[in-house]
């Protein structure tokens, strides 16, 4: 009885985020909104007993609309209402056509999964995170490397681009034009 | 009773006394920080009400709930309404997951003080307990305050690179250990002090306690409300119970952290030669608390450059030395 609640709880809340997350003007309200929900799918994970997947649905998500928000920050003011054009009707009504099949095969899918097998059950004893890593370092284990590969080789060279500036003091200057001017 | 109502209660009650708790433990450690400074820079502190200031608390307490509830006019009201909400129950929320003493036996009943034993204990307080950085983000773009958004600027720089440290900092031990889980890490340091993980892995031991220092916006890193730089940065615009909220928030997080420190690193809730585990966390959490302070008392603030050099260049690198060398002395 308890999960029901909780399940019919954590949905409203995340349909309702994300509805304010697709309507509202305010590029705040929607950043702020798209955070909320994202963090109340986490719940979801935990209803099921993934306590992993919950836990980094929080922890990667949190990180990824923080970085939203530094583009809201740059490109918006984001206590004014942004204006839309919507002078291309013909893109507007494709794009609706497009979520409109796409919400039927959504619907559908349950259907159609009624009879997927899984090749990797989940065994009683082994718990949660030990049986992702089983998975992820047998069958999955050339796609992880290469994924941590390239994340480190990103993470290494985006250092590399800012630490040209980070060398340089923004508030001492050995040499100031203006204050040898004074 | 059934099992299931009592277990719902027991719940409620764990819950209730989270709450109550860290609010009042939050109250009682801007007194005592205050103290601490005093004392460590030669000046006097709160001395005027009651003996010794002690009851400058209890004062503070009324002046922030009876001060006027000032929301500026051209603020995105919602959300600059939330931001001191999320604070307060993020750093809350955190706390849910951390054991905070051994087990022990009331009325015949046994109790596990820790309210939600989830099996990736540390993945879980760490994530939800970065989640509280969204208030002072909030806070600072919905001000429309040129300080407040300065300083929510710097909310994204310094959470998202001190993240990246303090996970890599806590991924050598939990390669050592092998779960995610607060009690078995706990667990695994049973046998007195040469058991601790300190001594195994020093390295991610500071390296962890520089991250925490940013990640809970403690003052060598708190370049969100740096006073000479920007003001009260997020806080400029806050008043009364709103602006006391995110100061709930802030030293809840210190806790927390400090339980976090203590659980991974310094042996946990295990006894400590004649004295017992509860008594035996408590002093150590007491003992980082005062550490947050003597380094505030000792330490200047630091640029936002310097900030991310030592983030990016010194303390990365490290980290992933460390888990490079973890990994080898394990195969």
């Amino acid at each position: 009885m308890y999960e029901a609640i909780a399940f019919y709880f954590f949905s409203a809340l995340t349909l309702g985020m994300f509805s304010v997350t697709v309507l509202s003007k305010n590029a705040l309200y929607s950043m702020s909104a798209l955070a909320g929900g994202m963090i109340f799918i986490s719940g979801f994970f935990f209803l099921l007993d993934a306590e992993f997947l919950g836990v980094v649905q929080i922890i990667v998500y949190s990180g990824a609309v923080m970085a939203l928000y530094a583009f809201g920050m740059m490109f918006f003011d984001t206590t004014q209402e942004v204006r839309e054009k919507t002078e291309c009707k013909k893109t507007l009504y494709t794009l609706s056509l497009f979520s409109a099949v796409l919400i039927v095969l959504i619907v559908a899918a349950p259907i159609m999964g009624a009879n997927i097998e899984a090749t990797y059950p989940m065994s009683a004893e082994l718990g949660n995170v030990q049986t992702i890593g089983l998975v992820l370092f047998t069958k999955y284990l050339v796609p992880f490397e290469l994924a941590a590969v390239m994340l480190l080789v990103a993470m290494i060279s985006g250092i590399i681009l800012v630490s040209k500036r980070l060398d340089h003091s923004i508030t001492l200057h050995d040499e100031d034009p203006k204050e040898e001017a004074l | 009773m059934s099992s299931e109502m009592a277990y719902v209660i027991e719940t409620l009650v764990k819950a209730l006394v989270i709450i109550a708790l860290f609010s009042a433990l939050a109250g009682f450690a801007t007194y005592v920080e205050r103290k601490i400074l005093a004392f460590m820079q030669r000046r006097l502190g709160p001395m005027m009400v009651g003996p010794y200031g002690v009851l400058q608390l209890v004062a503070d307490m009324i002046k922030l709930f009876t001060k006027e509830d000032v929301v500026p006019k051209n603020v995105v009201k919602p959300i600059f309404l939330i931001a001191p909400l999320i604070a307060a129950i993020s750093a809350m929320t955190a706390l849910a997951a951390v054991p905070l003493f051994p087990e022990f036996t009331l009325f015949g009943h046994t109790v596990r003080p820790i309210l939600a034993d989830v099996g990736v204990g540390v993945l879980f307080v760490m994530g939800v307990a970065s989640v509280s950085m969204y208030a002072p983000l909030l806070a600072g773009m919905s001000s429309s305050n040129k300080w407040g958004l300065l300083a929510s600027a710097r909310a994204v720089v310094q959470l998202l690179s001190f993240e990246v440290v303090s996970g890599f900092a806590l991924l050598a031990p939990i390669m050592i250990i092998g779960s995610l889980s607060l009690i078995d890490i706990n667990n695994y340091q049973i046998g007195g002090v040469a058991e601790w993980i300190i001594w195994k892995q020093p390295l991610a031991f500071v390296l962890f306690v520089i991250a925490i220092f940013a990640e809970t916006n403690r003052t060598p890193f708190d370049l969100l409300e740096h006073e000479t730089e920007i003001t009260a940065g997020y806080g400029t615009e806050y008043s009364g119970m709103r602006w006391g909220m995110f100061f709930i928030g802030e030293y809840a997080n210190m806790f927390t952290a400090s339980f976090l420190v203590s659980l991974i690193f310094l042996g946990g809730f295990n006894p400590m030669w004649f004295i017992p585990g509860a008594l035996a966390i408590i002093l150590k959490v007491c003992f980082l608390i005062f550490f947050f302070m003597w380094v505030r008392a000792a330490w200047p603030h630091i640029r936002p450059d310097q900030l991310m050099w030592l983030c990016w260049k010194v303390l990365m690198p490290l980290a992933l030395l460390n888990i490079l060398i973890t990994g080898i002395v394990l195969l």
